[in-house]
């Protein structure tokens, strides 16, 4: 059932550990309600230190500027750590706002799972 | 009727209280608005984002976080003339905190760091954005993207 935010679901859909390697799927629109719990979820992870946290979002539909700084945050701390972040499957809507604030560069981003994990 | 219809400057208000889990609501509404405007795919994403970062701005630092005020939500067709084509125009108004239109500025992109880039987004996505104070206190936000 829907909350009135229309976040209809969790919007993390799945979290994996491989060894080092953590991979959080997400699911939804991710905007200034879902983020908080997005932002708690994603500290937690950084806080185990793994060598690379891979968020796949190929099932993420929206994405405003809320949503954008936790992976900006989550960047920096990765990067603090010496580990690394992967984005994964950024839907064009979403690729549009990582274009327009000029983070394209700033984030190591690859098409598929199998890439960023290679 | 359509004539009737293109009479009026906004065809939908929505009143919607400061807190984001209301915001879906209110992208929702933009985004059919936009469909009935006849507007692209892409243009409707845009207008999805512009609105959405506007509401955030409103709730983040007119009210300093979510509350039980509103926000009031206009959506208004632009029909197409021989100077411009069609378009839809927003305006965002609310009871917050009164602030200076110029100061209202994005900010230095070069600066990595979370946060602050809701005014770049619409300034850089919409083809009119105005800032106003209002007479009756808090801030009017009108903004138009015209087709392409």
């Amino acid at each position: 059932m829907a909350d009135a935010g229309g976040n209809i679901q969790n919007i993390i859909k799945d979290i994996t550990r491989e060894g080092d390697v953590v991979i959080v799927k997400l699911t939804g629109e991710i905007d200034m309600h879902s983020s908080t719990e997005l932002r708690g979820c994603l500290l937690e992870i950084t806080q185990e230190r793994p060598r690379l946290l891979v968020i796949n979002m190929e099932e993420v539909l929206f994405l405003d500027s809320s949503g954008l700084a936790v992976f900006v945050e989550t960047m920096q701390q990765s990067r603090t750590q010496g580990r690394q972040l992967k984005l994964v499957g950024l839907h064009p809507r979403v690729r549009s706002i990582f274009e327009i604030s000029r983070l394209m560069d700033i984030f190591q981003i690859y098409d598929t799972q199998e890439e960023a994990l290679a | 009727m359509k004539e009737q219809c293109q009479k009026v400057r906004f065809q939908v208000e929505l009143r919607i209280m400061a807190c984001p889990q209301y915001l879906y609501i209110a992208r929702q509404a933009v985004r059919r608005m936009a469909e009935l405007s006849e507007m692209s795919e892409e243009e409707r994403d845009v207008l999805t984002l512009a609105m959405e970062e506007a509401l955030t701005n409103v709730i983040r630092h007119g009210y300093g976080g979510p509350c039980d005020k509103q926000m009031i939500i206009q959506l208004g067709k632009i029909e197409a003339n021989g100077e411009r084509s069609a378009g839809l125009e927003i305006v965002i108004s609310d009871f917050g905190k009164q602030v200076d239109p110029g100061e209202i500025k994005g900010r230095d992109l070069d600066d990595v760091r979370p946060g602050g880039l809701g005014v770049h987004i619409i300034k850089s996505m919409m083809d009119e954005v105005e800032y106003t104070p209002r007479e009756e206190g808090g801030m009017q936000l009108r903004m138009v993207k015209y087709a392409k």
